[in-house]
């Protein structure tokens, strides 16, 4: 018997609700296509101040943070940036809680030469307000913008070299918090593909350590990002982690979050459409009349101006692997849903918003890594589908760039995917060219704009998703360049696509359908096809 | 190697053409002296104006016809000064970090200026540039004329003047980047590979917008 939140279609099921970007789609898919939704929000921690005193009090293979503190000692504090969570979290955001814990602690102990840092790895500088958001008032007023600042991986006076892996990683961090008594990481683990050893030895360095794991040939070995035992990007940041921190203090507080990304008027946007009450049903026809009515700024509003009301379901704190080994553990506990069997056809609408793009549009190539890079796996086990299959996605795929935060982005998709969309050749003749762009570089520093590496990171991160699909098939794009040169192919509508899709699938294929966000992953097993399922694991 | 073509006025510095020369005619021999100077540019003001709404050569022709019979000594001795009183407080910060970031990525780094080469030069040193693209003044028996020497730099002629840099330099202009804050550069911005408006006017803003060139904000 399959699990809840599979649901198989049949002839009288209502019709599926699918983002296509800002705008929400109601497809028809054929009988038998399996939907898989998310399970319900985890319950929230009832008292979270709580939790996160008895997390530092009580950690996992460490002493206590209190017994690290001495006077006098220098601590830096690193704090996830705003690309966790998607949409942002409703204040206080849980870093803001566990800071104002630690802060106050450090205090009690006379540790006074503290700086925090927004441990922005090559992402774009947040905003002061968008910190302020983060950390709350009174941090920010205390300590912006001398003591709590964005992590600038191009000030290549303030990183400092660590040592080489036995692999040959380059390992360089921050020098303030390289030299530092005790590097505190205060995480909000949104996905399984954070925390761990990512928060400091990714989150403060730069290029240098970066091309270490961010290149194609790592990306091609994920099986998948979401499964750190079977990703060899994690494979490698663990490795550098670990030699991070035999040089390094570091203390780690990971925090977990349930599902609820939308708040009770939107919430039946998780639900099975068959289920939805008459009120439901009504105001989920209202809400896609309003979105297909309104401009798309005021679409952005509606979903990205209002902050999540996700609940804290878990605060772990201690040394870097055995923290994270519990967060890994209640994240999973939050987004697996059981699924058996591969399917031929993957069905799933693009939502608004990526990691990259807050207070931003979902540009192309943000698009490219929603589909291929973070939905495509969403798995653990084998992919949702089949090694060749095909995966049909819903977004307009319009041409629109943040010219302030993607600029770099623009020339990529531009200049560059014309010329070749082989990631391999991209990396080799273009990246480190790009990377040295002045006036990207600049934009990067002192505006906020990612850096001029971060649009090939974004072309890699698709790499594992290019390699094992066969086609991508979009419904309602706006235009057909763009998908061309992302590679993929164009239908009006979802009976075009699976007509499509259909051609180069086995007769009666398998069709699974994504219904996300909120964030789900599948927990994939092989089922009744074991023979098929092993060959799309080679 | 690639090039990295800087604009200088509003660009690197927050001063315009007007300031330096302001400084030398309140700086004549005489207070008498400085007091004709400054008339004598009140009277052109408005056509100044015209001329800079017109044609920025045009502007950049009438604005140093006030050097006319300044001493060539008296332009090199007070050179040091107004680039230190003037100039020198006015270099962005942030300039001084993309010169040297374009300098660290191996660039050659040129100015290109409508500013007098002796301040010009001044700046280069100042800024550990390469090269300097910048207008001359005449000097008839060591007396400047007022007249500036063929080429103006300024406007569209900057475009050519950039061309013929790379050419005689052996930078290829499509591996070249070029930064300005003024519309009146564009055509300087549109023969280099990598365009970026700095700190730009709105015309500029507009046009950079819509090419998807990069926008700096230095001045910020």
């Amino acid at each position: 018997m399959s699990h809840p939140c599979v649901v198989t279609l049949d002839s009288r099921s209502a019709p599926r609700t699918l983002f296509s970007g800002d705008q929400l789609v109601e497809v028809d898919l054929p009988t038998g296509t399996r939907v898989i939704y998310p399970k319900p929000p985890l319950e929230a921690l009832k008292n979270v101040d709580a939790a996160i005193r008895y997390a530092i009090n009580h950690p996992y293979n460490s002493e206590p943070l209190y017994a690290k503190l001495r006077p006098g000692m220098k601590v830096t504090i690193a704090v996830d940036d705003i690309s966790l969570p998607l949409p942002p979290m409703r204040r206080p955001d849980i870093r803001e809680r566990v800071l104002t814990i630690v802060l106050d602690l450090l205090n009690d102990y006379g540790v006074d030469d503290v700086e925090i840092i927004i441990a922005t790895s090559v992402h774009r500088r947040m905003k002061d307000w968008e910190i302020r958001h983060v950390v709350g008032d009174k941090i920010f007023n205390a300590f912006w913008p001398k003591k709590l600042y964005n992590h600038d991986a191009e000030n290549l006076a303030n990183m400092k070299f660590i040592g080489t892996t036995d692999e040959g990683e380059e390992v360089e961090i921050n020098r303030r918090a390289a030299e530092s008594d005790l590097i505190i990481y205060v995480n909000l683990n949104l996905v399984p593909m954070d925390g761990g050893h990512k928060s400091v030895a990714v989150g403060l360095c730069g290029y240098r350590s970066l091309r270490a794991h961010h290149n194609p040939r790592i990306m091609r070995d994920c099986h998948s990002y979401m499964d750190p035992k079977s990703s060899a990007l994690n494979t490698s940041v663990v490795r550098m982690g670990r030699l991070l921190n035999k040089k390094v203090n570091v203390f780690t507080i990971e925090t977990t979050i349930n599902n609820r990304m939308f708040d009770r008027p939107l919430e039946f946007l998780a639900k099975n459409e068959d289920d939805l009450t008459a009120n439901e049903r009504s105001a989920l026809r209202a809400l896609r009349f309003t979105l297909s009515k309104v401009p798309q700024p005021a679409r952005q509003a509606i979903f990205q101006r209002v902050p999540s009301p996700y609940g804290v379901t878990g605060v772990f704190a201690g040394e870097t692997e055995a923290t994270h080994e519990n967060t890994l553990r209640r994240s999973f506990d939050q987004y697996m849903v059981p699924v058996v069997g591969q399917a031929d056809i993957l069905v799933t609408g693009i939502p608004y918003i990526s990691p990259y793009n807050v207070n931003s549009f979902l540009n192309p190539l943000l698009v490219q890594v929603m589909a291929s890079g973070y939905l495509f796996n969403l798995y653990r086990g084998v992919p949702m589908v089949k090694k060749g299959g095909t995966m049909i996605i819903l977004h307009p795929c319009t041409d629109l760039f943040d010219n302030e935060h993607h600029a770099p982005y623009i020339e990529f998709v531009h200049r560059l995917l014309p010329e070749t969309r082989d990631a391999m050749e991209l990396h080799k003749r273009y990246e480190k060219k790009f990377s040295q762009n002045p006036a990207y570089i600049e934009m990067y520093r002192f505006g906020n704009a990612y850096h001029p590496t971060h649009p090939f990171f974004m072309w890699y991160w698709g790499e594992a998703g290019r390699q094992h699909l066969g086609r991508t098939i979009v419904v309602g794009a706006d235009n057909e360049y763009i998908p061309q040169l992302l590679g993929w192919e164009t239908a009006r509508t979802m009976d075009e696509a699976l007509r499509m899709a259909k051609q180069t699938a086995p007769a009666e294929p398998s069709i699974m359908c994504l219904h996300a966000p909120p964030i789900l992953m599948a927990d994939m097993s092989v089922g009744r096809q074991p023979a098929a399922l092993e060959a799309s694991r080679t | 190697m690639p090039a990295s073509y800087f604009d200088v006025d509003g660009t690197l510095i927050t001063t315009n053409l007007v300031h330096p020369t302001l400084f030398y005619m309140l700086n004549q021999p005489t207070p008498l002296h400085s007091v004709a100077k400054l008339g004598r540019a009140l009277v052109k003001a408005p056509w100044m104006v015209l001329a800079e709404t017109r044609d920025r050569r045009l502007f950049n022709e009438m604005l140093f016809t006030s050097f006319e019979g300044v001493s060539e000594d008296r332009l090199v001795c007070l050179a040091e000064e107004t680039f230190d009183k003037v100039m020198k407080p006015a270099i962005l910060p942030k300039a001084r970090d993309l010169v040297q970031c374009s300098l660290d990525k191996g660039h050659d780094v040129v100015l290109i200026s409508g500013a007098l080469d002796f301040l010009a030069n001044r700046l280069r040193d100042h800024l550990g540039a390469t090269d300097v693209i910048a207008n001359r003044l005449e000097i008839k028996d060591f007396f400047a004329t007022g007249k500036l020497l063929r080429p103006v730099v300024a406007g569209p002629e900057k475009a050519r003047l950039v061309r013929e840099h790379a050419r005689a330099k052996g930078h290829n202009l499509d591996e070249c980047f070029g930064y300005s804050d003024s519309y009146s550069d564009v055509p300087m911005l549109s023969v280099v590979g990598y365009p970026a408006a700095v700190n730009p006017d709105r015309r500029l803003k507009l046009l950079a917008q819509a090419y998807h060139w990069p926008i700096l904000d230095l001045a910020a």
